[in-house]
């Protein structure tokens, strides 16, 4: 990989199960580098989601390591990972949107979790609604959203804190075009200013929004490309970090 | 594109706790609600009821073993009233010389005469039946094993007939009664206190599952145990204090009234089991230590749910 580059992940042979069931992730061994943007693709079943699950510690692995920003994730006591959480913005699939919060409060919730005062978030969380869209929305509860701005408020929520690594499972899925073109702007100035970002989709067109982009694509839990050589256009060494 | 403020304003946060108001947002406003209150009341009033019986109980024991435990009772079992009198005259003089003594009264027939007439009748009045003489004394400590026999051998030396009875032996019987409810009362406070404990428990489980889903994103986001468990105690806090104000208030009224009712009945046993301002002091710590208890219970059952969770 790229000389002088900070590994912010490192997966070493990881494989996944669930229960006694065969191997949903086999084998995954690479690096996601800091400031870089990635785009993880593969068909349906493919185990995208696993993956995703793996990053933003939702899961342990059946076997092998991950070292997230430097430490053992595996080894790491389960008390200290709501600090490495912290670290981590994640947009799911599903949202999982707080259904009696209103959209500001859902968009404020990771900064009262790291203890930003009210007087300080209030602006950046309407700043942020306003960037996705829905600055006349704040007040609204996620069931009077569509899809869409159930959606839009997800990513904010993910990125208002700036994490240091985005995971995000089909960020786009329920926006149309002009939108997800948008969202993408929104996770490559965060890109921009450092931060690792992951993106699950099955939406070839979105890839090549991001000319500067990596591509991991799964194959029924196997990583076909992990050095990002697939990406479009394809090229064999990959871009310099940005500061 | 610029990129909204924001970015530049969140990051390097610390681990701050959500606490106070902020943290009652992450929940619905319902809090743990259902009949959790209502059931640490029904708890608090009961458990407030059985604390005030077993300070009642302890006080009475307290203060009548006091009053008894330098009593003695000397009667001299005489037919013959010349010779029951001089033998009480005698036994009377040779106790009051007795060290440790502090009085020595002996109990006029006709005072002795109406304590039996209930059973007797009038023929208490009478020669007709012979009553023991009695005399009351009061030792100025108590009366041991020690001190009882150096004046049951000075009293068979100068009066025969005489036979000496500590007074607490007699309600003996009653003391242990009364320790054996006031075991009672405290079993009863320890089984309302596991009792309130297993409702909050319940509650706090009810709870998290209800919103797991809640708890799931908030985890997800960084939020760490003590911060989630955190949001659980304020609602329990909330709704366990009003329980608990609301069931020592009631609990202290019914005590209350049911001084007021005893205290009617002007008898010196109810009296000496009411209760002192450090009682009521006690009894006032009831609500504080049923909504202690539902905290840590809370939190500890929260805790334990949690840990399941990666």
């Amino acid at each position: 990989m790229m000389a002088g580059s900070e590994d912010i992940v490192r997966f070493d042979n990881v494989g996944l199960r669930y229960g006694i069931g065969g191997e949903v992730l086999s084998d995954l061994t690479f690096t996601l580098h800091a400031g870089r943007f990635y785009f993880l693709t593969g068909a349906s079943g493919a185990g995208k989601t696993s993956l995703l699950k793996l990053l933003y510690l939702a899961q342990r692995p059946s076997r092998g390591a991950i070292r997230m920003f430097g430490g053992d994730v595996i080894t790491l006591p389960r008390a200290r990972l709501p600090a490495l959480r912290r670290r981590l913005g994640v947009v799911f699939q599903d949202f999982r949107l707080v259904r009696h919060l209103s959209a500001f409060d859902n968009v404020a919730l990771p900064l009262r979790l790291s203890g930003v005062r009210e007087d300080e978030l209030r602006q950046p969380v309407a700043d942020m609604l306003d960037w996705v869209g829905l600055g006349a929305r704040s007040d609204a509860r996620p069931a009077t959203l569509s899809g869409g701005e159930q959606q839009r408020v997800a990513i904010a929520r993910a990125v208002i804190a700036r994490p240091e690594l985005l995971v995000a499972d089909e960020p786009t899925g329920n926006v149309d075009p002009e939108m997800a073109v948008k969202l993408l702007r929104l996770f490559e100035a965060l890109n921009r200013l450092g931060t690792t970002v992951v993106v699950a989709t099955h939406d070839v067109h979105l890839l090549r929004q991001v000319p500067d982009s990596l591509i991991m694509r799964l194959d029924n839990g196997r990583m076909s490309d992990p050095t990002g050589a697939l990406r479009y256009p394809p090229r064999r060494e990959p871009a310099p970090a940005r500061a | 594109m610029r990129a909204p403020s924001v970015f530049a304003r969140a990051i390097g946060r610390g681990q701050a706790g959500l606490a106070g108001a902020r943290a009652a947002r992450v929940l619905p406003a319902t809090r743990l609600g259902g009949p959790m209150p209502w059931v640490i009341a029904i708890m608090a009033a009961l458990t407030v009821l059985a604390a005030g019986g077993a300070l009642a109980l302890a006080n009475f024991a307290e203060r009548t073993r006091a009053g008894l435990e330098g009593g003695l009772t000397v009667q001299i079992v005489e037919a013959d009233p010349a010779a029951r009198d001089g033998q009480a005259a005698r036994a009377a003089q040779a106790l009051a010389r007795q060290p440790g003594v502090a009085s020595v009264r002996p109990v006029p027939r006709d005072e002795l005469a109406r304590l039996v007439e209930p059973w007797l009748g009038e023929a208490a009045q009478s020669d007709a039946v012979a009553l023991p003489a009695l005399i009351d004394v009061a030792l100025a400590g108590p009366a041991d094993e020690a001190r009882l026999s150096r004046l049951r051998s000075e009293l068979a030396r100068v009066a025969p007939a005489a036979r000496l009875d500590p007074q607490a032996d007699w309600l003996g019987p009653v003391f242990e009664t009364i320790r054996a409810l006031r075991w009672l009362a405290l079993t009863l406070i320890a089984m309302l206190t596991a009792a309130s404990a297993a409702a909050v428990w319940l509650a706090a489980r009810n709870a998290f599952d209800a919103n797991r889903e809640t708890i799931e994103i908030v985890h997800h986001l960084g939020g760490n145990d003590t911060q989630i468990a955190g949001i659980f105690q304020r609602s329990v806090l909330i709704d366990s204090a009003l329980g608990a104000v609301l069931g020592a208030v009631l609990g202290a009224a019914v005590l209350v009234l049911l001084g007021e009712r005893f205290g009617a009945l002007q008898s010196g046993v109810v009296e000496s089991g009411s209760l002192s301002t450090l009682d009521w002091l006690g009894v006032a710590l009831v609500p504080v230590v049923m909504v202690g208890v539902a905290l840590l219970t809370a939190r500890r059952t929260v805790m334990v749910r949690l840990g399941r969770m990666l």
